[in-house]
């Protein structure tokens, strides 16, 4: 485990010192808090309309109509910021030479990938944790259902694990970033759009098509539903692209 | 301490080595020499458990780098050709991520920085950025980063390339202070570097070794003929290097092309004719300026070896 923290120790101390993660940062927060001060507003819009109408009053909603969206554009923003995140992880280390020095310390490929992984997913809990704030004010002045935030910062969390085991991938296909970020939002803009296909194919094939999505799987969270497939999903999603990434580690040294 | 079998390597096509075997002892401190691409550093790879060979096996202090790779990676200390680094890190924070992958413990890693800090002499540089070092600097925390957790082998990829000649003076130095506590193997194309640093020369060409030796054996085995320096004062006639032509054991006798007065005989390495010459010069009236026996550089060694094979590649069918 030394490996470990030293890789996780040394990713994270790159991350931070590079500009790429503050730019990141900067506009996944400005956006995400574009879309939250809009959904309040306006929710706050129709709680007025709404207090003539008593009956309309019951149908008002947080859960529906500030949560839930908000965390629907949370994922929308991240499959943009995602890609830039995890670019430099491998692609940089072969551009350099130093995958040299990674390949020659006594420690697993196994190790690295995980290392790596590890890193840039704390990063991102760091800016996600960013957001929190937002959901404190919302508690201040309403009562926001604390179990649907819980479960949308999960599914938000998973999903945008998941996004960074597939950019940890595709970084470690090329030497050049900009490559490895193009690959990787084709890649999840694919697995994005992969479920809206029930127009044209068959029922059976839609409905694989549509478990093989990576938003269809959001939406239960936001509902504040934990459902035990949709946990599965994302789980297998990041155990499959952390595989694919160690073999293609793997094969570079035997292709030298 | 480090052993290779025939090993050998392709890739794809392309032979990158074939059949290389050799042997370093321990607390040797052994040259690769060999023109570019000669597989230098591809041998380096396969010891260094970078790259697996296609064929052969190679040990190091009787591990197999291919099976073993994790004990034999925590015994070497690899310096990479073009001394790749992370230039985003400053140079104690580079060091510290060193020590803790190869497992320096959390107590020692302070320690262990500071003597491999003050042993590659970066104390002024300790807290600078690696990308904004100078190449000299760079070469250093390579050698540096090589030598955490102090390995028992070395294993040092063209160590000197793209140094300054006082640099390059600085980081020999070094490398021959370091013999006393490591068994070293380095490649380098710079011929006089490995006969200084080096107690063993292997030289390589196209992918095999084509000769093991110390850099004085090398040099009397290749030696066929020696050669003379002889300068006179005045023109040297051509009646008087008839002469010395006509000493038994004489092969030949040229013109120095910088003075007049110098001359070059050849001789049979049998007997030293330098007497003879002398005396021949004497006896004819002449003053003897100079008399020198000519000792083949490792340079004429290294190209005599490498147009050798040349020669034999185009004579067999």
């Amino acid at each position: 485990m030394k490996g470990f923290v030293a890789v996780y120790r040394k990713e994270l101390y790159s991350l931070f010192a590079s500009a790429i993660f503050y730019v990141v940062a900067f506009t996944f927060l400005v956006i995400a808090g574009y879309f939250f001060y809009s959904n309040v507003a306006y929710y706050n819009i129709v709680s007025f309309q709404a207090s003539q109408n008593p009956f309309a009053l019951k149908q008002l909603n947080l859960t529906e109509m500030v949560l839930r969206p908000y965390f629907l554009n949370l994922s929308v923003v991240l499959l943009f910021m995602a890609p830039l995140l995890t670019m430099r992880l491998y692609a940089e280390e072969r551009k350099t030479g130093t995958m040299e020095l990674l390949f020659t310390y006594p420690f697993s490929d196994r190790t690295t990938v995980l290392a790596k992984f590890s890193a840039v997913v704390s990063a991102f809990v760091l800016i996600l944790a960013a957001t929190v704030p937002g959901i404190v004010f919302l508690h201040v002045v309403s009562e926001p259902n604390w179990k649907v935030v819980l479960s949308g910062y999960l599914g938000i969390f998973l999903m945008g694990s998941a996004f960074i085991a597939l950019g940890l991938f595709t970084s470690s296909l090329t030497q050049n970033q900009i490559i490895a970020a193009v690959l990787s939002f084709g890649l999840l803009l694919m697995f994005w759009v992969i479920g809206w296909t029930g127009s044209f194919v068959e029922e059976e094939f839609h409905r694989v098509f549509q478990y093989l999505a990576l938003t269809s799987h959001l939406d239960s969270f936001t509902k504040g539903v934990l459902d035990s497939r949709d946990i599965v999903y994302y789980l297998l999603f990041i155990l499959f692209f952390l595989f694919l990434t160690l073999r293609q580690v793997e094969s570079h040294r035997w292709r030298g | 301490m480090i052993h290779a079998q025939g090993v050998t390597k392709y890739y794809g096509p392309l032979t990158g080595i074939e059949g290389v075997s050799f042997q370093v002892e321990r607390g040797e401190v052994v040259g690769f020499l060999g023109p570019n691409g000669a597989g230098k550093s591809t041998t380096m790879r396969i010891l260094t458990c970078y790259m697996p060979a296609t064929a052969g096996t190679a040990t190091i202090d009787g591990l197999d780098c291919f099976e073993q790779s994790l004990q034999v990676r925590s015994r070497i200390g690899y310096l990479p050709e073009n001394v790749p680094l992370y230039t985003d890190l400053p140079v104690r924070r580079f060091l510290r991520f060193v020590a803790s992958a190869k497992g320096v413990e959390g107590r020692k890693e302070k320690g262990e920085i500071d003597r491999v800090v003050a042993v590659c002499g970066l104390e002024k540089v300790a807290g600078r950025i690696i990308g904004h070092l100078s190449k000299g600097y760079r070469q250093r925390v390579g050698l540096a980063q090589a030598l955490v957790n102090s390995p028992s082998v070395l294993i040092l990829d063209d160590p000197t390339t793209g140094l300054d000649p006082s640099q390059i003076i600085e980081i020999r130095k070094l490398i021959k202070g370091l013999s006393e506590r490591h068994t070293i193997l380095l490649s380098s194309h710079i011929l006089p570097e490995v006969a200084q640093i080096c107690q063993r020369v292997i030289i390589m060409n196209k992918g095999r070794i084509i000769a093991t030796d110390t850099p004085s054996n090398l040099t009397h085995q290749l030696q066929k003929s020696a050669h003379v320096n002889v300068e006179v004062k005045g023109a040297a006639s051509p009646a008087l290097m008839d002469a010395v032509h006509g000493l038994p054991g004489v092969l030949g006798v040229k013109h120095a092309n910088d003075r007049e007065g110098r001359f070059i005989v050849e001789t049979d390495r049998a007997e030293d004719l330098r007497p003879h010459i002398a005396r021949l010069l004497v006896e004819r009236g002449e003053s003897l300026l100079e008399l020198k026996l000519m000792d083949l550089s490792l340079e004429d060694i290294f190209m005599q070896l490498v147009t050798e094979e040349k020669v034999q590649e185009e004579g067999s069918p």
